[in-house]
């Protein structure tokens, strides 16, 4: 019984790594480029790999380096740091609807491992997502996060040009990938997708709405709507 | 290391971790009210929606390069290909772009 348990578990935690691959590779040419960037803002090598390491989050990296150029406070770079990430508590509220009960410590922990692709890769995984799953995802993506900025400020150049501009697609062709299964499966994801879409490049493009905020209403109204308006048969499992 | 920069990481690695803990910790036992669920339910595909639209369109200056890339990650997602692939699809198919223009 025991031992079934055990190999169902690390089973999870390897479904987990191999989830966990393709943001590792998305991963990769982010995270070198902030490793350059940090060098050449000045950064040592040991608050690069801090930075990445503690907290782990790609966006908001890249701003404070280029807030620290142009010489901001360290006050107002937490603060922007804050609003940009805010919108992982929506995503955290979301996942602990279809994460399994477990010990306190353990979802703590893997919760520090929620990014948007991580998130993402969760929460269209079929079923449930237990700790094992979610620390060999986190574990992976995060492990290329911090190496690779390491390897971008130590080697001091990132991939090739062409690549460099090609492989930037990379996480957005894995966000597709991961919504289109589910648009041909139920026509009301492709309204929430559709929506949350339109409604965010009206608050990036012309209401010049932080990026932060922006996603965190585009999701919020979508989901909203489409809870009121839009009736799909899985109306009976709400009770 | 300059300890400015230093405090300055552990507060933005406090107010990123925050937002990803508290609700996985909090709801753990809290069940939502049902209109709330059905909102956390749907929130995986508009999350999708917005993360992928405008971004991808401006990941460089040239507007058809997204577009291209779009495109092309959507097809080979919707004949069937599975994540890994579309990416690699993707990144090929501008790599080709990339070298003829």
């Amino acid at each position: 019984m025991e031992t079934t348990l055990a190999a169902g578990k690390s089973s999870q935690f390897r479904q987990g790594v191999q989830a966990g691959v393709t943001i590792a590779i998305g991963y990769m040419p982010i995270a070198l480029t902030f490793g350059l960037l940090a060098k050449t803002t000045g950064l040592t090598l040991a608050e690069t790999i801090m930075m990445s390491a503690i907290v782990y989050a790609g966006a908001s990296q890249y701003i404070a380096l280029n807030l620290l150029t142009i010489g901001t406070g360290a006050f107002e770079i937490v603060l922007t740091t804050f609003i940009l990430n805010i919108r992982h508590f929506l995503m955290s509220a979301s996942l602990n609807e279809k994460a399994e009960p477990d010990v306190l410590w353990k979802k703590a922990l893997y919760a520090f491992g929620i990014t948007d692709e991580t998130f993402s890769v969760a929460a269209m995984k079929e079923g449930t997502v237990n700790s094992p799953y979610m620390f060999g995802l986190g574990l992976t993506a995060y492990g290329s996060w911090v190496i690779n900025s390491a390897i971008g400020y130590v080697v001091g150049a990132s991939l090739p040009q062409s690549l460099q501009e090609s492989m930037s697609v990379a996480l957005y062709a894995m966000f597709i990938g991961l919504l289109v299964p589910a648009l041909k499966k139920q026509r009301k994801t492709i309204l929430l997708a559709g929506m949350a879409a339109v409604i965010n490049s009206i608050c990036t493009l012309f209401l010049h709405v932080s990026k932060g905020w922006s996603v965190v209403i585009a999701t919020l109204v979508a989901a909203m709507i489409g809870q009121c308006f839009v009736k799909e048969s899985e109306e009976a499992q709400n009770e | 290391m300059n300890s400015t920069i230093v405090w300055m990481i552990i507060g933005m690695g406090l107010v990123t971790y925050i937002p990803r803990m508290l609700p996985l910790v909090v709801f753990q036992h809290v069940k939502l009210p049902p209109f709330w669920q059905g909102v956390l339910k749907n929130v995986p595909y508009a999350a999708l929606g917005a993360l992928i639209v405008p971004g991808i369109f401006f990941i460089q200056d040239d507007i058809w390069f997204g577009v291209l890339g779009f495109v092309s990650a959507l097809v080979a997602a919707w004949l069937g290909a599975n994540v890994i692939i579309v990416v690699l699809i993707s990144v090929a198919v501008l790599s080709v772009y990339a070298l003829i223009w």
